[in-house]
């Protein structure tokens, strides 16, 4: 398919176009091939999880959606503008650091680590990037991060600081921290495999209402219980390629590839 | 969600419910210690016996220069040296340390070339050629590269002894400080910076706002180090006739012989500045340590009106876990 037949599908910003979309994506680390064809689509509003073995590139995706990774070949539309370049008179011009921060800044994302700011306290987590990407009034960043921190239980810990919290809180405020942007897309990285078991379930009750409230999300993950009750489409995905997409119900239940069996034989 | 008072709480109260005896065991002897302390105050009483009974000391002379107008202008100059060069050595080594790290191979390479210069040269002849730089480069202009001047001074009015000193220390702590601040800013942990720039925040932001910040934790005891090894080289001016403490002690014992006292007089005033130094380093450090722990240690002096206020209290009786668990 050529770019300019995809970009016409894409549509920046009509409601019937989806949020992400990827056509033949490729990224390469070295000689190393770690997407190796990626076709994608997720709508507004859709829940997309994404599950495979470790290596399978399902992080990557999630970072080359982010800007965080310069992919090398295909094509990938967010919210039906072009990831990393500007097309114009058929050449593609690679964007400024200042567009793509201004891209970054409408796409939260959330990672296994939490990666809080360690000397920031929980509040000023949050109303660091509003403040200083967004330019918001403080007082008004921190009356949202306040809204934000209290939906998730979290209003009386505004003052502690992250080593001060449970690894589960701790992801919750990254969460929050991510919402403050109020982003149009959330991208989650495994967001529960770092936490101990018992932390695991108000982290995944905090994305189910968020997945409730409309969001957009993409959520790699391994808890299979979240994909099958929150996700719209489950991706499977193995070797740099998504091998299945489609409702997790059906995929879990009786997967249509063989490479799905065997892997939900191994985890189910 | 645990949380460890209570279980600490709980666990006091089971073993108060049914506490096993006591050890009582005869301890270990440890004679080779009271040899050794023994040792050492022998040698220490010899130590302040030969300071009291040792006239040469002159601890007189030495006491009525301690606050000579001539010791505490050695003094002043001492520390401006080693504030102004210390300023100059740390906004230069973040420089060429951010420089470094830079993506573009010219800019890394240059930084890398400064630091291979001036740490590997003495820094007694960099400031013996600071202060001979007339000799290089007789008139110093401000203008166009290769075009016009349009500010021109003569070198050896512009190269002061204190100036030379100032550039030769301050260039040659860039150097260290450099190396230092890149160590700071490795040791911080990938994720943050990415964490940072998902936020949508501009390379620039992420540096000031998350990388130094955290960075500082690594970079504040080095840098407390290279302040008070600055206080002391900073004494290498005297050989270029800046007038700080060494210079000032060494020019009054040209002309009464008192040589041992008054270099007595000026290591003291080092060990003080030190001191303070170092009790300053402590607070800094502790200001960069938040976050870092679940909770910061008590100060010095914290803990002694802590130990103060709590002499004559009761022992803190063991937490009721009752009224935790009903809060």
């Amino acid at each position: 398919m050529s770019a300019a037949a995809g970009a016409g599908e894409a549509g920046a910003g009509l409601p019937g176009s989806p949020m992400v979309l990827a056509e033949g994506l490729h990224k390469r680390f070295g000689r190393l091939e770690v997407l190796r064809g990626i076709d994608l689509r997720v709508a507004r509003g859709e829940v997309v999880c994404v599950i495979g073995p470790s290596g399978s590139g399902k992080s990557t995706l999630l970072r080359c959606i982010n800007h965080l990774e310069k992919i090398n070949a295909g094509r990938l539309w967010v919210d039906g503008e072009l990831v990393g370049y500007r097309q114009h008179g058929g050449k593609l011009y690679e964007l400024r650091e200042r567009e793509i921060c201004a891209k970054r800044a409408e796409i939260g994302m959330v990672f296994q680590h939490f990666n809080l700011f360690p000397h920031m306290t929980v509040l000023e987590n949050v109303i660091e990037a509003p403040i200083r990407v967004k330019g918001s009034a403080r007082a008004e960043a921190i009356d949202r991060a306040r809204q934000l921190l209290d939906r998730t239980g979290l209003a009386e810990k505004s003052d502690a600081y992250p080593k001060q919290l449970s690894g589960g809180q701790q992801q919750r405020v990254a969460i929050a921290r991510a919402l403050a942007m109020q982003p149009k897309l959330m991208l989650f990285d495994e967001p529960t495999s770092a936490l101990d078991p018992e932390l695991v379930g108000d982290v995944l009750a905090a994305m189910r209402d968020l997945a409730t409230s409309g969001m957009t999300m993409i959520v790699v993950t391994h808890e299979m219980g979240f994909a099958r009750e929150v996700g719209d489409t489950l991706a499977f995905m193995d070797d740099g390629l998504v091998v299945e997409t489609g409702r997790p119900r059906d995929v879990l239940a009786n997967p249509a590839q063989e490479r799905t069996r065997a892997f939900l034989s191994k985890v189910l | 969600m645990t949380t460890p008072p209570e279980s600490q709480a709980t666990g006091q109260a089971a073993a108060q419910a049914d506490a096993p005896e006591e050890i009582h065991a005869v301890p270990v002897r440890h004679p080779g210690r009271w040899v050794a302390a023994a040792v050492v105050l022998v040698l220490f009483a010899m130590l302040a016996h030969s300071l009291v009974t040792n006239p040469r000391f002159d601890w007189s002379v030495i006491w009525s220069y301690f606050t000579s107008t001539r010791v505490l202008k050695g003094l002043q100059v001492t520390i401006l040296l080693t504030v102004v060069s210390m300023a100059i050595g740390i906004v230069l080594g973040v420089i060429l340390a951010v420089m470094r790290l830079s993506a573009n191979p010219l800019l890394s390479a240059s930084s890398w070339v400064y630091i291979w210069f001036f740490r590997g040269t003495p820094v007694l002849v960099q400031l013996l050629v600071w202060f001979n730089l007339a000799f290089l480069y007789p008139k110093i202009s401000i203008g166009i590269p290769f075009g016009p001047s349009w500010l021109t001074a003569n070198a050896n009015n512009l190269i002061t002894p204190l100036a030379a000193a100032i550039l030769g220390l301050g260039l040659n702590e860039g150097a260290y400080m450099a190396e230092i601040v890149r160590a700071g800013i490795l040791s911080v942990e990938h994720g943050q910076s990415e964490a940072a720039q998902a936020l949508g925040m501009s390379s620039s932001q992420t540096m000031r706002r998350i990388i130094l910040p955290q960075a500082m934790r690594v970079i504040i005891p080095p840098t407390g180090n290279e302040t008070i090894s600055m206080l002391k080289t900073s004494s290498l001016a005297s050989v270029i006739t800046v007038t700080e403490l060494l210079y000032a002690v060494q020019l009054i014992y040209s002309v009464n012989f008192k040589t041992i006292p008054l270099l007595i007089v000026a290591s003291i005033w080092y060990l003080i500045v030190t001191s303070v130094l170092t009790a300053g380093q402590y607070y800094v450090e502790r200001y960069f340590a938040r976050g870092s722990a679940r909770e910061l240690p008590l100060t010095p002096f914290q803990r002694v009106r802590r130990y103060l206020t709590t002499w004559h209290a009761a022992p803190p009786a063991p937490l009721p876990s009752v009224d935790r668990d009903q809060a």
